[in-house]
């Protein structure tokens, strides 16, 4: 099956009153089904003005942005926002709202019954991993990665096809960070919605996305690759910068061993290696057992040439 | 103090009771609609609130005294007369009070429920007038216990009231309704906003149960 576009962006442009450059010029990209893109580049590049073109909470001052084959504008506003889930840094609970009630807020205003919102609410407590005796808590009754959870789970709710996520998780330190992250690798693994999320992050935009929307100041596109092509083959000196230094290292993280081509089978006594390893985590089996190539099972073998060539 | 004077009178001071209130709740009820309205307009025209501020300011300055000898020409010595001058005063405490709890809303609140498909008139009912009431309670008090004590001049425009015991006493230098005029209005005043703040806490079962 072909992947189907479900965001398009058509010479989408901003430019905000009063200002006389565009946040955004002139900006075409298109988001496949259950694809998440990540949008990056550095501050007062436009990505949140891209993002919250796409539910109208921003209108583009020209161009055209259709979700799922429709023109966002031909629905009125609060009804395509409806459909589509929206997570911001500040997460945006209703402090006067229990966590059930804020995460049911969308299927009420759907028309949903009790007794459905109520199962729905239980259901997502446990998929974003909430404990189900916080569902009569306030808001200022969470720690900061609660609060992130609820958003997520408030965002889903109506069980959206398309996603929102706005520098989600950039208030939370580090650790909550990381584990967030992978909470969401997880859900999105069984969920396959279609995401964007913005981020300043490089490393988080290439952990997280299928894709990587690179941005310049002025909204321009600079680049929109996949993780590895982006850290593989930079388009320009400023996607370069903008990736850093230590991309070729990084990129090691994001192939695995299996999918590269092997050479062939060396004799016992070398370290083995399972085909599902990072070639990172090749690397540092080779670098800790001081050998010079390893064993991969059943299938080949693996040498420090071999993961230089992929460091680029 | 006559005691015998208060036991006769048990049943006037009931029904002056009766109308103190009626007076009272009048007053704020009216009052507190029309602010909301004028707050509404303040916020959706961002323009109109210094105007309606002012206009609102200097109904505040004139002494009820002056306003009710200007309206008397208009609306004669009638519950309209008082009732007018009584929403006027309520007018600037209630708006300001309105305008600024729902600024407090935090942004990302708004945002967030805007793009959850809030329309406009839901998000201010349902989400940013119960995040404003803290403040929008604590101008319903001081225009509470501010109204209860004007309302005692509404006697001299043949209103009831514990007004009217009070301009009974200073007409027959007689002290006992004097005091008890003056001394119910206070107590009016304090149990009224006894019980807003009963009223607060129970509008507000999260602010409650953080304080704990
Ligand atoms: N409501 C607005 N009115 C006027 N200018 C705006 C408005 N919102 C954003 N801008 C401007 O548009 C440009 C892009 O802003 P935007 O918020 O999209 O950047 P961003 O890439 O999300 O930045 P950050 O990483 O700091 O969040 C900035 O120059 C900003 O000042
Ligand atoms: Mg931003």
């Amino acid at each position: 099956m072909l992947p189907f576009t479900v965001i398009r962006l058509d010479h989408v442009s901003k430019t905000f009153p009063g200002s006389s450059a565009p946040a955004v010029g002139d900006l075409s990209f298109e988001i496949a089904e259950g694809e998440v893109a990540c949008l990056v580049g550095p501050s007062g590049c436009g990505k949140t003005t891209t993002l919250r073109m796409i539910n109208r909470l921003i209108e583009p001052t020209s161009g055209t942005i259709t979700v799922a084959g429709r023109d966002i504008t031909s629905v009125p506003a609060h009804e395509l926002r409806r459909g589509i889930g929206y997570v911001i840094q500040q997460v945006g609970l209703f402090a006067h709202r229990t966590v059930a009630d804020n995460i049911a807020t969308v299927p009420k205003l759907l028309g949903w019954d009790k007794a459905r919102a109520h199962r729905r609410t239980e259901e997502l407590l446990d998929l974003v991993g909430l404990d189900q005796s916080l569902k009569d808590r306030y808001p200022s009754e969470l720690s900061g990665g609660q609060q992130q959870r609820v958003g997520v789970a408030r965002a889903l709710a109506a069980d959206p096809p398309v996603l929102l996520m706005d520098e989600p998780f950039g208030a939370v330190d580090p650790i909550v960070r990381l584990r967030l992250q992978d909470e969401l690798k997880a859900l999105q693994a069984r969920l396959r919605k279609t995401i964007v999320f913005v981020t300043h992050d490089i490393d988080e935009a290439v952990r997280l996305g299928d894709r990587v929307v690179v941005l310049n100041v002025g909204g321009v596109l600079e680049q929109i690759a996949s993780p590895a092509d982006l850290l593989g083959a930079p388009s320009n000196e400023f996607v370069a910068r903008f990736v850093g230094s230590e991309r070729g290292i990084r990129r090691l993280s994001l192939i695995n061993v299996k999918d590269i081509e092997l050479d062939e089978p060396l004799g016992d006594g070398q370290p083995t290696i399972s085909p599902d390893a990072t070639l990172l985590d090749a690397l540092q089996t080779l670098l800790r057992s001081g050998k010079h190539a390893a064993n991969v099972d059943g299938s080949g073998s693996l040498s420090l040439e071999r993961i230089a060539r992929e460091v680029k | 103090m006559s005691w015998s004077w208060i036991t006769a009178h048990l049943g006037d001071i009931a029904s002056r009771t009766v109308e103190h209130l009626e007076l009272t709740g009048i007053a704020i009820g009216l009052g507190f609609v029309l602010a909301l309205a004028l707050s509404i307009l303040a916020i959706a025209k961002r323009r109109t609130y210094a105007p309606i501020t002012w206009v609102a300011g200097v109904m505040y300055t004139i002494p009820s005294i002056a306003l009710f000898a200007l309206l008397v020409p208009v609306t004669g010595l009638s519950k309209t007369t008082a009732e007018v001058a009584l929403v006027s005063y309520t007018l600037l405490i209630l708006v300001r009070n309105i305008v600024a709890g729902i600024d407090g809303v935090p942004a990302s609140v708004r945002e967030a429920a805007t793009a959850m498909g809030y329309t406009r008139w839901r998000m201010f009912f349902t989400v940013e007038i119960p995040l404003a009431l803290p403040l929008v309670i604590a101008g319903l008090r001081i225009a509470t216990v501010t109204t209860v004590g004007l309302v005692t001049l509404t006697a001299l425009i043949g209103q009831g009231g514990y007004g009217a015991f009070i301009l009974d006493g200073l007409q027959r230098f007689f002290n006992t309704p004097l005091f008890v005029g003056a001394i119910l209005s206070v107590a009016l005043a304090v149990a009224l906003d006894v019980a807003l703040v009963a009223l607060e806490r129970a509008l507000m079962p999260w602010a409650r149960r953080r304080a704990v």
